[in-house]
């Protein structure tokens, strides 16, 4: 089936839409690529292509866990579903 | 079966996939008279730059070894060199002999551009009408040396575009080819997993103080988190957040399993052998293609999100992307689509033997989205401040 939102890493806390016009309240196919597993997800914020979705709720100060490494601080808390950007996750670094 | 390419043997044994002969200025102030001689005579490149005069130390030697490379690499027939003094233009001149092309050196002083125009012209002619009578030889694809950058990148770079180079490396790595990655900066996040992956002990550490050395200038320098330099306006506009996670996509590149051997400084070619060499650059796109032709790398796979238009004088840039918008709306630019691997058409094996097929096709003389439109960039590293 194709995938509306790519995880790359089981343990990751967020995936990637890979389709255009991805709005709040859609059901949402996602394929885990390491495992080749699939499962779906509701959006509750439109995505845009290329930008994260989150698949588990995140706290303020959780490491945001993309690759299956640590790829920034969550600023803001994030509910799952919704849009995780630049304006709810910073750099730990510079 | 050992797949094979036609290409031009040159004096001291690499091969080129192109056959350019070049005007070559020494310094910015001979740009325009090296301009001059390419509008003169047909089938000749001139490479303007922005530096060459009053660099001292380190910096000056980064820009010399630069233009000497540049005119060393296979993919250059024979070079008319031009600057302002006799004594630089020398250095360039005997940098460049040392391989054995024909080269020439011009100085201007004394002269004037018009008189040099007409002298330079006049060995560039002998050299096109020389140059143009070299023909393709079969030669070993794995006798190609190859380099990769990515640019404007998004979150297709991570997912698919650059494991779509890893995988091609991770083939051609087997095969016994030259390769290259560098971009340090944007290895920041992920410098702790690039390091491991390195050949040896000593490599990792060579690696470590490289990145290291690198992170305390922008730590000296930087006003703010660098938001919008690193990562850029492009790449945030393509969902990238973090340096993190550029970075993590960035490292997609090198494939799961082939080990880099050495850490290379700016412009520096390779002495160990074959396999895969990190090069210490700047993570801006012409300045890291630059250095990597500089090095001897005569074909470079650059792959992009958002849709970066790089190319380079001599070295034949394939822009791969995996971004199905940009893939349609910058179609122009783009050599190799493989956004099939997010709708889930195609798989990562068969995206790098795609790659590895239009490797080839551009090795035996198909022109790349970015030659076709004349893209040049030709950006020399400067270190610091000229004296």
């Amino acid at each position: 089936m194709k995938p509306d939102i790519v995880i790359h890493d089981p343990t990751d806390s967020v995936g990637v839409a890979v389709v255009e016009g991805i709005e709040a309240g859609q059901e949402l196919a996602v394929w885990i690529m390491d495992t080749n597993e699939n499962t779906s997800i509701v959006s509750k914020d439109p995505i845009p292509l290329g930008h994260k979705i989150a698949m588990v709720d995140l706290a303020e100060g959780d490491a945001l866990i993309k690759y299956g490494h640590d790829i920034g601080k969550v600023v803001e808390a994030i509910p799952t579903g919704h849009h995780v950007h630049v304006h709810n996750v910073k750099t730990k670094k510079w | 079966m050992t797949r094979t390419i036609k290409a031009y043997r040159r004096e001291n044994g690499r091969i080129g996939i192109r056959n350019h002969v070049i005007i070559l200025p020494v310094d910015d102030i001979s740009n325009a008279c090296a301009e001059k001689v390419a509008n003169n005579i047909c089938g000749t490149l001139a490479l303007p730059h922005a530096y060459g005069r009053l660099q001292f130390g380190a910096d000056l030697e980064l820009t010399m070894n630069t233009l000497i490379g540049t005119g060393a690499n296979p993919n250059v027939a024979a070079v008319v060199v031009i600057g302002i003094e006799p004594k630089w233009t020398k250095w360039v001149v005997d940098g460049i002999a040392e391989t054995g092309k024909p080269v020439a050196g011009f100085s201007i002083e004394e002269h004037g551009d018009l008189r040099i125009a007409e002298v330079a012209g006049r060995k560039a002619q002998e050299y096109v009408q020389w140059a143009t009578e070299l023909q393709r030889e079969e030669v070993p694809l794995s006798e190609l040396w190859i380099a990769t950058k990515c640019g404007e990148s998004d979150t297709t770079s991570g997912l698919a575009s650059n494991p779509t180079v890893g995988n091609m490396f991770d083939k051609l790595d087997k095969e016994g080819h030259y390769l290259c990655f560098g971009e340090t900066s944007e290895l920041t996040g992920a410098e702790m997993v690039c390091a491991d992956r390195a050949a040896t002990p000593e490599v990792r550490q060579k690696f470590l103080d490289t990145w290291n050395r690198y992170n305390d200038m922008v730590n000296r320098h930087k006003t703010s988190d660098l938001s919008e330099s690193q990562p850029t306006a492009g790449n945030i506009a393509g969902g990238l957040t973090t340096i993190e996670e550029k970075a993590f996509g960035n490292f997609q590149k090198i494939g799961k399993e082939v080990r880099y051997i050495d850490v290379l400084e700016p412009a520096q070619p390779p002495t160990k052998g074959p396999g895969l060499y990190f090069m210490d650059t700047s993570s801006a796109a012409a300045e890291c293609n630059t250095l990597q032709a500089a090095a001897g790398f005569a074909l470079h796979i650059f792959t992009t999100g958002q849709g970066n238009i790089i190319g380079h004088p001599i070295m034949p840039v394939i822009k791969v992307t995996a971004n199905p918008k940009t893939a349609r709306l910058m179609a122009d630019h783009v050599d190799l689509d493989v956004s099939g691997l997010l709708s889930g058409e195609m798989v990562l094996d068969e995206a790098g033997d795609a790659l590895i097929d239009m490797v080839v096709r551009t090795a035996n003389g198909r022109n790349t989205a970015a030659e076709t439109l004349g893209h040049r960039e030709f950006i020399i590293t400067k270190l610091y401040q000229s004296a």
